[in-house]
């Protein structure tokens, strides 16, 4: 029916740059504020760039990537007397020589130099030492990574649990999904605000909570100023104020599931652990794959509560990739520098999605 | 062995009451029927049979025993839903032995009872896809072979073919009747359509409003329905009613209204007093053309089957009803035409919409 169609609206549809005009607002938005910085930083990465510089910038290809991944190995035989023996303390153990006598103008070992001792350990006699170039982003890679790899099982699993136990038609149970909601909506930089007074080490909630439970026996700790319990304070934080938001996801999959397979099941004669295994699980197979790559890219690209919480310290034990690149770009005003690690991080984030997609990918 | 017993069963949602009151039997090796009207309470029923539902009051029991309180798998059921309810991420092969795995019945005896199933049910070519690779009706043919192998006392089934097209729902209908025949193990089978209920079932047991109209062979529904509503669900096209008056003679009873010209036909008549208003029911199949008929009126509509002719007519009185008639009728649209009946194929109906005993 032709006439039923307004004139205009169809002329409007009809013509050809009426696409675009509609699409213009968000492609220029994206062009701006996303493609335009990434290809930015791209390019940033190969430079020298500085944030505020009177030096003309220069290309310096992947000398920001040398300097940051630069790793070394070095093998520390023990110091021998002149008969050849093995020079040993007081206490028994063999003396080595010090390390920067191979990292520091040693025309024998060019490569080492300027790096800085990492992580070592024995080998037979001798000492294997691992040098880094960059001990700073060292750390922050290190801590990212241990940082995904607990947050992305801890909370997805945490979230099914709990969608499971609110997919219920109880009376009420909606205050639940509420409550479990609601660190969601708080902003990140508030909820770390919080935190710290939960986590402060003389009068803290949690300090207390323990101290209340264990009668006295609990000696307070400075949660967030400890080197061995900061990135643990972190994430578990970090699982809490995330945990409602991937519950929501599991639970509109959850409901995508016929109930009559559950009916069928129940005849069958299925145990609840086997109806899970049998229905449930494989019914959230594609959930399971999205929520398993935002958790990983939202972890990898912690940030907020470490620049409120710890600023990445205590001893470098809090630094995060995105926390250095800020700090790099911007605080240190070496935009090159962290525009190679968002770089860095970039293409971390799309290896380890890509590995994901293949792991859980439908097999047949 | 296991027959079924309904004892004052009831099924309430919170106030609504959506079952009030069944008590009805089902013989060991019976194909039951139940037929009504969307939304009376058929699947609920059915699915209190399964154990899905708990029953808000009354007694069932299956074989010996009750099962109030007894979990679905215990009761020795099986049932295929109207939507397959088939586990998509699984084969066919899966599907149908998902019930022995859990049993943990050792392999080869399930392989020898899934290949079994799918003889029976021809679909042993299929074992290997997914039920996403599947037409309808090979779906529900993999949800019946997942009840068969599990060898249940009781099938049930809700509205297994309402998904299929007609072509292949009379497929079915015939394979589903097969089945029974072959395996004698109780079926109860849920179904809106009255046709369905009419070519399968030993017994039938008609619902309305949550509450039993009547139960019986489909010929004894078709023939003496007791009620209003029995007669007018049961049969196609539906029978048609008049509005008439009653009076008692001594040759039996003379009915007469606005459609209907003075009749007297033989009836005891012994609960109708003269003057009472009672409702006239006649099947299309047992109008006669007939010049010195009893009902008059105009040819609406003319619909030519071959085998026979269906005509709407609108009556003197207004009523419109439907007559069958022989393939060869020469009425066409806008006849004024009578017709007759034989006295004994009235179906005569109290004020309440019971039937009046003759
Ligand atoms: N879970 C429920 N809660 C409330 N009312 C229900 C529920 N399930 C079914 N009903 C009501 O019970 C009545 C019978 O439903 P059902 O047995 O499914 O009818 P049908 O005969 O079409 O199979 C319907 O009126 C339906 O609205
Ligand atoms: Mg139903």
């Amino acid at each position: 029916m032709d006439t039923m169609t307004p004139k205009t609206a169809k002329s409007l549809q009809n013509h050809p740059t009426a696409g675009w005009l509609m699409m213009a607002p968000a492609i220029i938005l994206l062009t701006l504020f996303l493609i335009g910085p990434f290809l930015l930083a791209f390019g940033f990465s190969f430079t020298n760039q500085r944030l505020i510089s009177p030096n003309p910038t220069q290309i310096v290809g992947l000398r920001n990537f040398e300097q940051m991944l630069g790793v070394g190995v070095l093998t520390l035989e023990p110091e021998r007397d002149n008969s050849g023996a093995v020079v040993r303390d007081d206490e028994g153990r063999p003396e080595y020589p010090r390390v920067r006598t191979f990292t520091r103008n040693n025309p024998d070992y060019p490569h080492l130099e300027g790096m800085r001792e990492w992580f070592g350990w024995s080998w037979g006699d001798n000492q294997v030492v691992v040098l880094a170039r960059d001990l700073v982003f060292m750390k922050a890679l290190t801590n990212t990574l241990m940082f995904v790899a607990v947050v992305a099982p801890v909370q997805a699993g945490l979230a099914l649990l709990l969608a499971l136990m609110i997919n219920q038609k109880l009376r009420g149970i909606n205050i639940f999904r509420t409550v479990y909601f609601m660190p969601v909506v708080v902003s990140i930089v508030v909820v770390s605000l919080l935190w710290r007074f939960i986590y402060d080490g003389r009068n803290g909630l949690l300090n207390n909570l323990l101290s209340f439970i264990s009668f006295g026996q609990f000696r307070p700790v400075d949660w967030l100023g400890e080197p061995s319990t900061a990135l643990w304070a972190i994430l578990a934080m970090s699982v809490w104020q995330g945990v409602g938001f991937h519950m929501v996801i599991w639970l509109s999959g959850l409901q995508t599931i016929p109930v009559a397979l559950y009916e069928a099941a129940d005849i069958e004669g299925a145990t609840p652990w086997q109806k899970f295994r049998f229905v449930t699980w494989p019914g959230l197979r594609n959930t399971a794959v999205l929520i398993l790559v935002v958790i990983t890219m939202q972890a990898f690209s912690l940030f907020a509560q470490v620049d409120v919480m710890t600023q990445g310290g205590p001893l470098d034990s809090t630094q995060s990739l995105v926390f250095q690149a800020v700090q790099r770009g911007y605080e240190q005003q070496n935009i090159a520098g962290g525009s190679a690690i968002s770089v860095l991080l970039f293409l971390l984030v799309l290896a380890i999605s890509i590995t994901q997609r293949y792991l859980t990918r439908e097999r047949n | 062995m296991a027959g079924l017993e309904f004892k004052g069963v009831h099924k309430s949602y919170g106030k609504v009451d959506v079952i009030k009151g069944v008590d009805l039997s089902i013989a060991h090796g019976e194909f039951v029927v139940f037929v009504g009207p969307s939304g009376c309470g058929k699947s609920t029923l059915l699915r209190m049979v399964a154990g899905l539902e708990d029953i808000t009051a009354g007694e069932l029991t299956i074989g010996e025993r009750v099962v109030n309180q007894v979990q679905p798998r215990d009761r020795g059921v099986a049932m295929v839903f109207q939507s397959y309810a088939l586990y998509p991420h699984m084969s066919v092969y899966d599907n149908v032995g998902f019930g022995l795995r859990l049993k943990k019945t050792p392999k080869d005896i399930r392989d020898q009872k899934i290949r079994e199933a799918a003889r029976i049910l021809q679909m042993e070519h299929l074992l290997d896809r997914k039920p996403a690779q599947l037409s309808g009706g090979q779906r529900q043919r993999v949800a019946i072979g997942r009840a068969i192998v599990r060898q249940p006392e009781v099938f049930l089934f809700d509205e297994p073919l309402s998904n299929l097209d007609a072509a292949l729902r009379m497929d079915m209908r015939m394979e589903i009747s097969k089945l029974h025949q072959e395996l004698g193990a109780t079926m109860i089978y849920v179904t809106h359509d009255q046709v369905e209920a009419m070519t399968l079932a030993d017994k039938i047991v008609v619902l309305n409003a949550g509450v039993v109209q009547q139960v019986g062979s489909p010929l004894e529904l078709y023939h003496h329905p007791e009620n209003l509503f029995v007669a007018g669900f049961i049969g196609s096209p539906k029978m048609n009613f008049l509005k008439v008056t009653a009076e008692k003679t001594d040759a039996g009873l003379t009915i007469a209204g606005a459609d209907l010209e003075e009749t007297t036909i033989a009836a005891s008549g012994s609960q109708v007093s003269t003057g009472d208003r009672i409702t006239l029911g006649l099947r299309p199949h047992d109008f006669i053309e007939s010049a010195d008929g009893r009902l008059r009126g105009v040819v609406e509509l003319v619909e030519r089957l071959g085998n026979e002719t269906i005509v709407n007519v609108r009556l003197a009185g207004g009523t419109q009803v439907i007559a069958a008639l022989d393939g060869d009728s020469h009425l066409e649209v806008g006849h004024e035409a009578r017709f007759g009946f034989a006295p004994e194929k009235l179906h005569l109906f109290d004020a309440d919409g019971q039937t009046i005993a003759r």
